[in-house]
């Protein structure tokens, strides 16, 4: 049986933590969680990995696969040349717990600031009508498995680049949810500019890559938005004419933003 | 010692943040409650989030002539009428209402024509029913409750794993546990406990559930005292992957054939024609042209004369088909059969099962626009599960709720698809209420009784104690191989006899289950307490497997072929009695004459 060479962090900080190298007997259509198992059954049964559901449909277990955020469920090991080494190590963007886990708990803080949804108090649900193609837009954000891939990838929050806060990409993808959400009567948008940081992405596209549900976040999601609040904060005059003339205009949403970048 | 254990007092206290744990949640916050949320993953990760298909509700927004009485009928049936008939009248009649709250909760949901939710038809199900979101809607159903309830203010408290009931002579007082990140031990005090736990399907070896089915609350319940009931219906799913090797078992969602996916074997015969019941026959399509007549009615969302393909049958009839066809030589290369929805046009099947085809694509290399997937049985469900009261999900020990997969009743012998998730929000609802009424009749918290959390937190620590003695991954793998080979779809009553003394081998050896390593974030640790749980559930999945000697639903007898009108009325009851897991019967709760005439009318639109 082809075996692969798995190196995988082991350690509880980074000043201690180690690569360890292993060997794991290959099987056809394994996949980096696979390998992982095998080595809690045969080699390191107290390796940390954090999973559930190994279908990619629940986002627990991302981890950096050569460097790369990936979902470990659905990152094969056929994917790398027989010779290649695979290091698998911890999302950076997060503290560490152990081994590949990290206490990811400030996300869901993060999540908890943002206005929920709110329908129209005047409108009884019976008259609520939406067709399919209105939905499509708000169902490519509801996508989202919180896998936070995207959080680790983006360069503000993994760098810690900013003092302000900064929602990160998934974030502003459940704001876009809700804002595009066609009965929703919130307004986000003094969130989105104050606590949310939407202003610190200067959209690099980095998270949009990594989204195991292709997701187009960065033209999708968080330019839309930017939109939105530099409308509201920035520009009412052209905000009254958008309203007058029923459509959208064409801008440039990085420079509207481009003073506030880091 | 025990006084320095940290302590959260609540007076609901939910264990479990899958669809019935957070919509009990929710619930009993709503009616002023003091609730805490504990789940053994993060937040929104629950085995909820893989359904796929859609959850059933009789809104007749396709079929006009659909009824909360032709859902309680196809789910009576469906349960080979051994189905608490309260439960299933409740949850057909309260589904509507909980999907319809969803929406107002911010679900969005695939549309009509005319803009409303969207329902497909299912197997078992006479009338296009399941309300979706393309094929994940589990996903928009537990991130819906998820942002519902941490807007309510419900504390939630992650990674945090239960082991013990603590209990008093008359009643549950609280809940002990620790948290995965620290291993540090905690002790929840609560007026009411609702086990929310979900499923069994880690005790075998190819199974569509994720990591935390283990069994937790059905042992938990048990140990403390409760009932369980039926534990010998285990639902395994027609459809799971087969290969390649490492993805066996992930689900392959019955909307492929609620689509119009066509089952074949190697022979490339449509074998799902043999294999309905006669008794049924008349509700499935005669030729493939009517099947075919169906699905283009399907398709364009319109109703239709034409009857439901073979396809659809229940899941039991469907698994068994399978497993039949595989076993007499006719199965695919890799041990299944063929299931092909290739024949639509490529974008509607993208459009309608985008996470099938991304699934196929990515770990198998096949793309289901093109051509047929391999797909054999997974252990998927289990029907059986703690007793509770239909009204209320009260347990028979005082204290103790449970709502979803983990109570039982509901379903009977098998579960229609989408039933799932519309029992969880209807049960859920109505159990997070009746626990938050029961709180509010006590005045105060019960006495936690010290001696209980020392004893739970040395059985915690003593793992550590032996290090190099039975690993606890070696017996967890021993015994899905002896629930695989055993107590799966056919059963015989050597088989379980052989099964019942590998697991009462097994639970001799648990005792002497050592780990390595230190307590934070360690999953052999983690495994040891779910491998305790899963000996448990197994034992009283065999037991009463070979106390029912007749072929009913889920649970068939190789050595009791055929339905036996003996035991059409009764239900297994399992309780623990000492060290012993017991099995006995209870009889089945009356129908109501009214209810009887529902599940024997005739349909009147075929």
């Amino acid at each position: 049986m082809p075996e692969a060479h798995l190196r995988v962090f082991r350690g509880s900080s980074e000043s201690d933590g180690m690569l360890v190298d292993y060997e794991v007997p290959v099987e056809e259509g394994m996949v980096v969680l696979d390998a992982l198992h095998w080595l809690q059954a045969h080699e390191a049964p107290d390796l940390a990995v954090r999973w559930n559901c190994k279908a990619a449909k629940c986002g627990s277990c991302g981890a950096e696969v050569n460097g790369r955020p990936r979902l470990t469920c659905k990152t094969r090991l056929s994917d790398f040349a027989d010779d290649e080494a695979i290091t698998v190590e911890p999302m950076r963007a997060f503290p560490l717990i152990r081994d590949l886990v990290t206490d990811v708990s400030w996300n869901y803080e993060v999540n908890r600031s943002i206005p929920p949804f709110q329908p129209p108090a005047d409108r009884p649900q019976e008259e609520w009508r939406w067709q399919q193609e209105d939905v499509e837009r708000v169902q490519e954000f509801r996508k989202c498995i919180e896998c936070f891939l995207c959080q680790d990838v983006c360069h503000v929050l993994r760098n810690h680049e900013t003092e302000r806060p900064f929602m990160g990409p998934r974030f502003l993808v459940r704001a876009a949810g809700l804002e595009m959400h066609p009965i929703d009567t919130a307004d986000r948008s003094a969130h989105l500019k104050d606590e949310g940081g939407i202003g610190l992405c200067n959209i690099t596209k980095c998270c949009t890559e990594v989204c195991p549900e292709h997701i187009k976040i960065t033209d999708n999601a968080i330019i839309p938005l930017k939109e939105r609040v530099a409308d509201r904060y920035y520009d009412p005059i052209q905000m009254l004419w958008r309203k007058i003339r029923g459509s959208r205009a064409d801008g440039d949403p990085a420079a509207v933003d481009g003073g506030e970048a880091t | 010692m025990n006084d320095a254990v940290e302590r959260h007092p609540h007076d609901v206290l939910v264990v479990g943040a899958g669809g019935a744990g957070l919509r009990a949640a929710i619930e009993a916050s709503e009616r002023g409650a003091s609730v805490g949320l504990v789940c053994k993953s993060l937040l929104g990760k629950a085995h909820t989030v893989m359904a796929e298909g859609g959850v059933a509700a009789a809104l007749a927004h396709v079929a006009a002539e659909d009824s909360w009485q032709v859902h309680f009928r196809d789910t009576m049936i469906g349960g080979k009428l051994l189905n608490n008939p309260r439960m299933a009248e409740l949850h057909a009649r309260e589904a509507p209402d909980r999907v319809r709250e969803l929406e107002r909760w911010g679900a969005v949901f695939d549309r009509t024509a005319d803009g409303r939710i969207l329902q497909r038809p299912f197997g078992g199900h006479t009338h296009p029913r399941l309300a979706h979101v393309g094929d994940r809607t589990g996903l928009e159903m537990i991130r819906t409750l998820q942002d519902k309830a941490v807007a309510s203010g419900i504390d939630v408290y992650m990674e945090c794993t239960i082991t013990h009931l603590l209990t008093q002579p008359d009643r549950v007082a609280g809940a002990f546990g620790y948290w995965r990140a620290t291993g540090r031990p905690v002790v929840f005090p609560a007026k009411s406990i609702v086990l929310a736990t979900g499923g069994i399907g880690r005790a075998y070896e190819v199974s569509s559930n994720s990591w935390e089915y283990s069994g937790d609350g059905h042992a938990l319940a048990c140990l403390a005292g409760a009932e369980l009931i039926d534990m010998e219906f285990v639902q395994f799913h027609p459809t799971g992957m087969v290969w390649p090797p490492g993805v066996r078992g992930i689900l392959v969602t019955e909307a492929v054939r609620g689509e119009g996916g066509i089952l074949r074997n190697r022979d490339g015969e449509r074998f799902m024609w043999k294999y309905l019941p006669d008794d049924r026959r008349q509700e499935y399509a005669a030729t493939d042209e009517e099947a075919a007549r169906w699905v283009d009615a399907q398709s364009a969302a319109r109703s239709t004369d034409a009857r439901r393909p073979p396809e659809l049958s229940t899941r039991d009839n469907v698994a068994r088909a399978i497993y039949t066809e595989v076993r007499k030589g006719r199965g695919s290369p890799h041990g299944g059969v063929f299931l092909d929805i290739s024949y639509l046009p490529a974008d509607h099947v993208r459009r309608k099962l985008p996470s099938m085809y991304e699934q196929f694509k990515e770990l198998a290399d096949v793309d289901i626009t093109a051509g047929p997937m391999e797909v054999g049985p997974t252990t998927h469900y289990i029907m059986g599960g703690i007793r509770v009261d239909a009204e209320t999900g009260a347990t028979t020990r005082r204290g103790v709720f449970a709502a979803g997969e983990v109570a039982g009743g509901m379903h009977g012998a098998n579960r229609l698809g989408g039933n799932s998730l519309s029992d969880l929000l209807v049960f859920g609802q109505r159990t997070g209420a009746a626990a938050a009424a029961a709180a509010a009749a006590e005045t105060e918290f019960r006495h936690i009784d010290p001696v209980q959390v020392r004893l739970a937190e040395r059985e915690l620590s003593a793992p550590f104690d032996r290090p190099g003695a039975e690993s606890p991954y070696r017996l967890h793998e021993e015994l899905r191989a002896t629930m695989q080979s055993l107590v799966g779809i056919f059963r015989t009553e050597a088989d379980l006899d052989e099964a019942i003394a590998r697991i009462g081998a097994l639970r001799a050896r648990w005792a002497n289950v050592g780990v390595s390593g230190g307590r934070p974030y360690n999953p052999g640790w983690d495994l040891v307490f779910e491998v305790r749980n899963m000996l448990v559930v197994s034992e009283a999945i065999a037991r009463s497997a070979q106390q029912r000697r007749e072929s009913r639903g889920a649970h068939s007898r190789l050595d009791f072929t055929g339905l036996d009108p003996a035991w059409a009325r009764l239900n297994s009851v399992v309780r623990q009695s000492g060290d012993l897991i017991e099995v006995t019967t209870a009889p089945l709760p009356d129908v109501p004459a009214e209810l009887q005439r529902l599940i024997t009318m005739e349909r009147t639109d075929a």
